[in-house]
Formats: structure tokens, sequence, C-alpha cells
């Protein structure tokens, strides 16, 4: 057992052995929640930001209304394409669901697969690439907003909707990011040396993540584009 | 406790096991190694602040003197106050955190050990990032506020601020990275028996810390990254000219953060006093539960206050008087722990050595900053007293006559326990008494000069407002702090070679960290120790004494006990040597940011794929 996880090229930092906890728990389940905690202050001031600059920008173009340049008398249409990031956030939500059956597939790894739809349900590759490659897409969907939008004559510069909208999906952008990145690094070591029940941990902090990241989406969906 | 001593080496070993050597400190991830590291790297960053603010009361000493420029003053204030509060308090709570919060719940060692190491490397290389400027006359010059959108690229066009938002930006992974580490530690590797109302008051305040930590940083974190946006990218999050930009924006923002953060930096000093008054007083807290209580309490009202900062910008009656109410309440949890100090000291057979003099210290030098705070919170009363120098007498009698009091009461109280060796007490003294005095001719003055109507931040005043001996008085203090910081160095480095064995508990003190030897070994707990009370040395049950024999003895190795030890690993520095070098890059050259974050990605995979000890047997 020992030489085995040693000849293994891909380690994980999870401890062997278990050490004493005062909550039973590992500790790094409790540090992501801690992490979680300050993540959401981290979107609280920056969606405050963008609540408290809405409406304030002096010149357009706005998120829900059309804008005429008073001096060029160029029309600017409303900025916010909800149709589309709507189907954007259902891909986004759809990765949560392949996220929960990617940790049910690891946490059931040794339970016997008899049917197709067990085997399929069981495979823990085949979910973690659904949930990294929904959130590819859904990042896929952001550029494709982000280029329409300065095309159509907004960038982080322009006015104080630009700067405050940005940052913010942007910020959004950078976890889901780092999200794919975490998913994929899993995936690689699922790939190297198989995920087994063992390795719960790492999918369920993965997944903590994950589904954290899906939920600031779910705020941020409803308080930029659907409220006008 | 005697026989203790006995047995204690007879001298003062570093720790046991092969580990000196530079490279041993820079790949260690043993809390109380990178405890020690924190504590040489902030007093060193104190006394740099120190200077800093005695070239201040130089230049302020008379009046229309120009011993430095009213530019490089303003660098001057700016990385005075930035220093010691982002430098040097934080961090020396930090090596208390790192040295105390195992040894207080019976653990090993913190959660992430490897994660420790890294906040210690990040606040080293941003400390570095953000002081080294000063030598080149580019220092952070807008406060420590940094109130933006003075900060903004249009009013502030040199590097100066530049070093400051990146600066400061680097710190907070730091002190967040920190705070993650110590609260999971505190929450989850309690001892058995270690309940929450069992836990030594220094982790209790530690804890309310790290949640303050965790839930503020990030507000200051995104006001920096509106700053850093601003200034290198053209946003218009600060642009009050062109944009429509709220100019109120940044001060709720950085105030969501400053407040919490002003109980970050005196709730530490709490708990060190809260160890060292009952230790010396020989009897326990008086009022354990209430002074939990009351910490908490000061935590969660902290986040409700920070617009008391702001009464000047005009928020209107409903704002004002609910700020002023909430900044008000305060004042009762704090009192509380105040009486609650006296009466643990009431009628107790009180030891007046040195740590027990600079805790008193803070009892009675806090009250008065507590007491001027009051003052404050009446928005009409604030509206006369705000940007004076009544303000600066306030918040030093909070956070020297407070933090740094408690600190240095800690700092006695713990050194044997880090050293093996005590402090000399006659040098202790002095120290003391110079400092007590310094602190006090220094800053009571001021509030006579605020009074007076003295703005803050000016670099000179012409005479006859009767400001003059005021400031002359101010500035004689201020040249005192130097002579007792010698006597403290002095003392420091003597006492490291030749001090008096301490031997396990030499003040007779009741909790966990004394019944190990001292310095304590790499693994801390031979036993994990069982837990029945709050005092597990006074009134502990067969259990505590149990395990108290088991954990006093010394000279066995992590070996021979079967303890496993985590691997030391040089990783933790360079992730947090790339993230530095990449954050250079936005200053100069953008080859840098992809350098740092080459290096911070693969040092971080290499990290997060290696085992953090070796394999149970």
């Amino acid at each position: 057992m020992a030489t085995a996880a040693h000849s293994s090229v891909v380690h994980t930092s999870a401890p062997t052995h278990h050490h004493y906890t005062t909550l039973g728990l590992d500790s790094r389940k409790v540090a992501i929640w801690a992490f979680i905690g300050s993540e959401c202050m981290l979107f609280v001031s920056l969606i405050s930001t963008y609540l408290i600059y809405k409406g304030r920008s002096v010149i357009g173009p706005f998120p829900h209304e059309a804008w005429t340049d008073p001096s060029t008398g160029q029309v600017f249409k409303p900025i916010l394409n909800i149709p589309v990031t709507s189907a954007s956030t259902f891909v986004l939500l759809m990765s949560s669901l392949f996220m929960v059956l990617a940790l049910a597939a690891v946490q059931n790894k040794e339970l016997p697969k008899r049917t197709s739809g067990e085997r399929i349900l069981g495979n823990s590759k085949l979910w973690l690439f659904m949930t990294a490659l929904a959130g590819t897409t859904f990042l896929g969907f952001q550029a494709y907003e982000f280029t329409s939008f300065v095309h159509e004559g907004l960038t982080i510069r322009r006015n104080l909707f630009g700067s405050t909208f940005f940052t913010l999906t942007g910020f959004h952008g950078a976890h889901v990011t780092a999200g794919v990145i975490w998913l994929s690094t899993m995936l690689a070591i699922d790939y190297r040396r198989g995920l087994t029940s063992k390795d719960s941990l790492l999918v369920d902090i993965c997944a903590l993540y994950w589904h954290f990241v899906d939920v600031v989406w779910i705020a941020i969906f409803t308080l930029v584009y659907l409220i006008k | 406790m005697a026989t203790t001593a006995i047995h204690a080496p007879a001298h003062a070993a570093e720790y046991p096991g092969e580990h000196t050597g530079l490279w041993s400190w820079l790949t260690t991830v043993d809390h109380k190694r990178i405890g020690v590291l924190y504590l040489y790297t902030a007093l060193g960053f104190f006394v740099f602040g120190g200077i800093e603010a005695v070239i201040i009361r130089a230049q302020l000493g008379a009046p229309n003197q120009h011993l430095v420029s009213a530019e490089f003053y303003n660098q001057l204030f700016t990385m005075h106050g930035t220093t010691m509060i982002f430098l040097a308090i934080m961090p020396l709570s930090a090596a208390f955190f790192n040295f105390l919060i195992p040894l207080q719940i019976g653990a090993r060692d913190v959660a992430f050990p490897r994660l420790n190491a890294f906040s210690y490397w990040v606040y080293l290389f941003g400390g570095l990032f953000i002081t080294i400027p000063i030598f080149f006359a580019v220092a952070p010059n807008g406060g420590w506020f940094g109130y933006a959108p003075l900060t903004t690229r249009a009013y502030s066009p040199g590097l100066n601020i530049d070093f400051w938002v990146i600066g400061l930006q680097i710190l907070g992974v730091s002190s967040l990275a920190a705070a993650f580490n110590f609260l999971t530690t505190i929450i989850n590797l309690r001892s058995p028996g270690m309940s929450l109302m069992r836990m030594p008051m220094f982790t209790w305040m530690a804890f309310v810390v790290q949640v303050l930590l965790v839930l503020a940083f990030p507000v200051i974190t995104i006001a920096l990254v509106f700053l850093l946006f601003d200034r290198f990218f053209g946003t218009n999050f600060y642009n009050t000219v062109s944009a429509g930009a709220d100019p109120l924006l940044w001060q709720h923002l950085f105030w969501i953060f400053g407040h919490p953060e002003v109980y970050i930096l005196i709730l530490p000093a709490f708990g060190l006093v809260s160890e060292v008054i009952p230790v010396n007083s020989k009897k326990p807290l008086f009022g354990y539960p209430v002074m939990v209580y009351s910490g908490i309490l000061i935590g969660v009202l902290g986040f409700g206050v920070w617009a008391h900062h702001m009464f000047a910008v005009g928020m209107g009656p409903i704002a004002d008087t609910f700020f002023g109410l909430a900044t008000m309440l305060i004042a009762i949890p704090t009192g509380v722990k105040i009486f609650n100090w006296l009466a643990t000291m009431a009628q107790g057979s009180n030891r007046y050595n040195t740590a027990m003099l600079f805790a008193i210290a803070l009892v009675g030098l806090f009250t008065i900053g507590g007491i001027s705070g009051i003052m404050h919170s009446s928005p009409p009363a604030d509206l006369q007293q705000t940007d004076t120098y009544f303000v600066v007498a306030h918040f030093h009698y909070v956070l020297f006559g407070g933090s740094i009091m408690g600190i240095f009461a800690g700092i006695y109280h713990y050194y044997p326990k880090i050293t093996g060796r005590l402090l000399d007490e006659k040098l202790g003294k002095w120290h003391f008494w110079l400092m007590f005095i310094a602190m006090n001719l220094t800053f009571f003055p001021m509030h006579f000069s605020g009074m007076l109507g003295m703005p803050r931040r000016i670099y000179t005043y012409d005479s006859g407002q009767g400001w003059d001996l005021f400031n002359a008085m101010s500035s004689v203090g201020a040249m005192i702090f130097p002579i007792a910081m010698l006597f403290f160095i002095y003392n420091f480095f003597k006492s490291r070679r030749s001090g008096e064995i301490a031997g396990a508990n030499p003040w007779g003190a009741g909790t966990l960290e004394w019944t190990i030897p001292s310095p304590p070994p790499e693994y801390n707990f031979a036993k994990i120790p069982n837990v029945t009370s709050r005092y597990p040395l006074w009134e502990g049950k067969e259990a505590d004494h149990e395990s108290a024999r088991i954990n006093a003895q010394t000279g066995k190795t992590a070996d021979e006990l079967g303890i496993i030890i985590p691997y030391s690993t040089i990783k933790p520095l360079f992730v947090a040597l790339g993230l530095v070098v990449m954050f250079c890059g936005l200053i100069w050259t953008k080859a840098l940011i992809a350098i740092g974050a080459a290096t911070m990605i693969i040092a971080l995979y290499s990290w997060l794929l290696s085992p953090l000890e070796p394999e149970h047997h």
C-alpha cells in the first residue's frame, strides 16, 4: 500500500492517517467554510458598489435603457442581453448538478455497478469533465458578452456602469476560472491514479467552492440583469 | 514547579533536533519558529516606525522648523501609521497567535503548517515592498487611510500611492491566509476536554480577531482593487470629477474594514493581559464568561460603528445618531473588561513584575483613550475634535497605551516560554518606566494642542497659537522612547545568552502552555492533554495532572515518542515570492507578472501535490 502510494507520481496533501480533531471533521473542510464566509464579504462589497452606483452614470450606455449621445446624436442600445445571459446562467446551474454527480461518483466509487445507468452515474471522470466543461462554456459566454459590450461602446473606463459591471462580473469570472482549473486538476488526478472514496474530501471541498461560485452568480444575475 | 526547573536544560537550547542554520529558518513550518520569525520581523518594523515617529516629533518640536520637507513629512506620517498598524502591531499579535494558540489549546501545530509559513513570507516580502520606497523618497504619502479621490492618479500621480495600494493588497493576502489557519486551528484542534468555555482568554480573543479578519479584510481588498483599477486601468470608481462617482465610497468601504481593524489591533493585547494579570494576582480571571461575551460583543458591534469616522462629512441626523449611539454602546463591553481586570487584581497577592506593570499600564492608559473615544462618539463634540491632535492623542492612548503596552506585557510574560530564559527584571523595569513616562509625556499634551485647534498632518506651524509648549513636551517625550527601547533591546539579547533559566513554569501559571518544557519541544505535547478545567495546573483533576506530568518531561525526540512532524519545505516561500514578484510587475516591467505568476503556480502545485508529513506506520 505504502509503496504503491509512493510510486505514483501524483500525491495529494491528504493526510494518510487521522489526526484527532475537535469536530471530527477534516480541518480543510472547516477552512473552506471560513474561506467562503470571507468570499461572501468580497462579493457583498462588489455588488453593493454596483447597486450604489446604479443609475448614477453621467453618460451611457446604460444597462436597461437606450441612450442618445447629445453631442453626436448616436443612439446606444440597452446593454444587457438577458436571453443570452439566461442561457449561460442555465449552463452554470447545470454545472452544479454535474458537480453533485461527480462527488457522488467519487463517494460511491467502490459500490458495485450493475446497470449501464449505474456505470454512467458512477463515472467520476465524466462528471468532473462535464462540470469543468459547463464552467468553460459559461466563461465562453462571458467572453462573448464582454466583447460585444465593448463593440457597443461600453468599456471599463466608459462610465460608472462600465467600471462596476466589468469589475463585478470579471471577479466572478475569475472565480469560475479558478474553479475550472481546480476541477481540471481533480480530473487529472482521477486519470493519473484514480479517485477513490478516500478522496471524497478533496472533491467535496472543490464542490463547496463551485456551488458557492454558482450561488454568487444567482445573486448577480438577479440583481444586475433581472431587476431594472 | 521548582522540580521542573531542576530538570530544565543547563542552557536554553534552540529547539531540539537538527534545526539550526539559515536554511532551517527558510524552510520551517513549525508554528513556534514561525512565531519567532514574526516576533523579530515585527520588532524590526516597530523600531523602524518608531524612528519615523521620532523624526516627525523632531520636525514638530518648535514652530517653523524645516528639518524635513513638507513632501517628505507626508511620507513620514503615512509610513509611520502604515508601518505601526500593518507591519508592527498586527504581526506582533500574529507572533503570539503562532506561538501560543496551539500551546494553549493542546495542539501539536496549527491546522495548516505550510500555509502558516506562507503567511509569514508574504508578510515579510510585502512589508519590505511597502517600506523600501522611503529610502528613495517615493514612499506612500496619502495617510494610512489613503482617502480616495485624493489617492487617485489625478491627484497623486507618482509611484508613492502605487506602492501603498499594492503593498496593502499583498499584506492582506498574508492576514487572510493566517486568519483561515488560526480560525480552523481554534475550532478544530482543541485537545479533548478543551471546550470553548475552557479556552484561555488569549485564545478566545484571538478567535474573535480571526473572525474580524476574515470578514473585514475582503472589504479593504475590494476598496483597494477599485483604487488599483482606477490608477492602472482608468476605471471610474473614485472619479468624482467627470464620472459622477461618490466621494464617500472609499470612506465607507475603508472604515467598514477600518473599524473592525481597530479591534483587530486591541483584542490580542486584551487577551495577553488577561493571561498576565490572573497569573500575577494568583487568582483565576474574574468573570471569565462575561469576559468572553464582552469580547464577542466588541467584535460584533465593531461592524456597526464605522461611520463615526465620518461624522464630519455630513451624513445627516439619522445616520449620525445611529452611529453615535452604537459607538457609545461599545463602551459597555469594554468597561466590563476593565472592571474585570481590576476585580481580578483586587485582593490578589499581586506580584509586580515587568509583565504585570505593562498589563496594569494597559488597564489605566486604555481607559484614558477609551474615555476620549466616548467623547468622539457624540457627533457635535466630534466635529470640534476631528482632524485635530486630540484624535491623535486618543488613538495613541488606545494603540500605544493599549496594544503596545499589552504586547510588551506578553513579551515579558512569554519570553521565558519562547527562549527558556527569563528577561532581566531590573532592565525590564527601566524599560517599563521610561516607556510609561515617554508615552504620557508625548501623548497627553496632544489633548491640549488638539483642543487648541492644532490640525493633524501639518508639517509645521506658526508660533503664538498656544501650541508651542505642548509640542515641545510631546517632542521631548518622543525622544525618550529610543532610550527605553535600547534598554529593551539590550535586555532581549543579553537575556537570550545569559538570562536566568526559566524552567517550565516560572510564574506559577495555570494554563496548558506552562505544562511543557521551555522552550517547548518540536512536538509541543508528548501526550495530547486531557483538559478538565480552565486552569489545569491550578484546579485540574487527576487527568490534568497526569497529562502535565507526561508533558513536562524533557529530552525526548519526536521519533522516540512516535510523533509525526511535518516536513520542512521551501515551497511556501516560493509561492510568496512569486506572488510579490507578480505584483511588482505592475510597477516595473510587465514581464515580472509572467515570471511571478509562473513561479507561484509551479511552487503552489508542487506544494499541494506533496505530502505534509511522513506516512503513518
